[in-house]
């Protein structure tokens, strides 16, 4: 199949950028999109064109280092799946691509289609520590966790920080982001201590790298690679109100 | 003070603002229905409300410190979020999202715009002054005639319009905000989210309903004086 992409090019965060037209030729419907852009690269370099910056890593879809915006969509068209698990077939011959980066001050842009996402990292560290019980290894059932707030953490544990949610907010909210992390801890028993400060230095940290305020649009819901679900907003809100009596 | 820098605690403000000015339109919605059993109906409403005195001042300045709040706190909260993408996507597909949403700070300015109409209109009695209780006679029992002033105002097309304009955008704006305030308090989760976002849309029904009801009666001569 053939392919017109409109790739965002941007040589550094201090320029203005464009988007530049290219043709993907005899691109395989069982490609993945980055090995599409692997291609389209090679043509590039062949041509003498700096090739299209992207973040990749594993391509197993477990890392969360990929994505960019595919035709106003973050990891393109496919539900519940990182870009680098998109697979050529969900476009048809003759389509046009439109790729820009993740879109939020939060996140300036690197080159092209990568974006620096340290204020991610700047919000995980923000929530701090967790007091944990140090010397003899205790019993096995010493700390006991339901089977449901097991899941539960899990189910927001699930979210693998590529920043998808951020792109997709109308808001430029990172929200789900800082809840899933805030909720991974909060039902179980090891993050109960640190809760109070937790929520407000994490949202803190938040608001202070950029992010905007979410307005429970739940774009992040359907942008998520991972399906993290809104309800961890619901529940940070909760820990928030908590956190305010404390 | 530190809530009111934060991004939960804002949004805590204003749905909490936002749910206490829901319960005041649902108050509003009810006494303004009384015009359905005529003028002994409104006028008697009307009389009994200016009869309450101080605590009439007490609860419009309680009402406008609430509106007050949630016009402030929802134009920062809008101007931070506008500044968080200062660099727009050539091209994005919202999918969850709806319009309503999207356009919650344009639906709220013209709902303050309406607001401040509404009062110059019916409380000031500023733009039509000739068909105001001022001008108008007492009725039978010697009470203002609110009746007579909303028939002759809502009769004119022009004012009809301007009522039923506004109560769409109220539509709108409630139609994400009740569903939106509740997901702030932290009160939903992936169970009872999509059924309050259809309780959200159907209050914000039955609110444009309500109202609307008024205007389109009077227009249509099923209330007249």
């Amino acid at each position: 199949m053939d392919l017109t992409l409109y790739v965002w090019r941007q040589n550094g965060p201090e320029d203005k950028g464009k988007l530049e037209q290219y043709e993907a030729k005899n691109v395989s419907p069982d490609s993945s999109f980055l090995e599409m852009l692997d291609e389209v690269n090679e043509e590039l370099i062949h041509s003498g064109i700096e090739p299209i910056e992207f973040d990749n890593d594993c391509r197993e879809g477990i890392c969360g280092t990929c994505g960019c915006v595919v035709n106003g969509i973050p990891h393109g068209p496919q539900e519940k799946t990182t870009a680098c698990q998109l697979h050529m077939r969900q476009f048809s011959d003759g389509d046009s691509l439109t790729l820009e980066p993740w879109r939020a001050k939060a996140f300036p842009v690197i080159k092209d289609l990568a974006v620096d996402r340290t204020a991610l990292d700047n919000i995980i560290q923000a929530g701090g520590y967790t007091s944990a019980y140090t010397g003899e290894v205790g019993e096995a059932n010493q700390t006991l966790i339901s089977k449901p707030n097991a899941d539960y953490a899990m189910d927001a544990a699930e979210c693998i920080g590529c920043g998808a949610c951020v792109a997709a907010c109308p808001n430029g909210s990172a929200m789900l982001f800082t809840s899933a992390k805030i909720a991974q801890m909060a039902v179980l028993p090891q993050g109960e201590i640190e809760a109070a400060e937790r929520v407000n230095n994490m949202t803190e940290a938040m608001l202070n790298a950029g992010f905007g305020n979410c307005t429970n649009h739940y774009e992040c819901e359907a942008a998520c690679p991972k399906g993290v679900s809104v309800k961890f907003i619901a529940k940070t809100n909760r820990e928030y109100v908590k956190a305010l009596a404390k | 003070m530190q809530m009111l820098q934060s991004s939960i605690g804002r949004k805590l403000v204003m749905a909490v603002t936002g749910l206490c000015l829901v319960g005041f339109i649902i108050v509003h919605l009810l006494g303004n229905s009384s015009i359905f059993i005529g003028a002994d109906g409104i006028n008697a409403y009307a009389e009994h409300l200016h009869a309450l005195g101080p605590i009439v001042w007490i609860f419009r300045i309680v009402l406008l410190t609430i509106f007050g709040l949630h016009i402030f706190f929802g134009i920062q909260l809008t101007l931070e979020n506008r500044a968080a993408r200062p660099i727009d996507y050539n091209q994005k597909k919202n999918i969850r999202t709806s319009f309503g949403a999207e356009t919650m700070i344009y639906t709220g300015l013209a709902i303050l715009a309406f607001a401040v109409y509404h009062l110059f209109h019916f409380t000031m009695h500023l733009t039509n002054p000739e068909i105001s209780v001022g001008a108008l006679p007492l009725d039978a029992l010697g009470r203002n005639d609110v009746f007579t002033m909303m028939v002759l105002s809502f009769q004119k097309f022009f004012i009809s319009l301007i009522y039923m304009g506004a109560m769409v955008t109220l539509l709108l704006h409630l139609s994400h905000g009740v569903q939106s305030l509740f997901q702030t308090l932290g009160l939903l989760s992936s169970n009872t989210l999509p059924t309050m976002e259809k309780i959200g849309r159907a209050a914000a029904i039955v609110v444009f309903v309500g109202f609307v009801s008024i205007p389109v009666s009077i227009l249509l001569g099923l209330i007249k004086v």
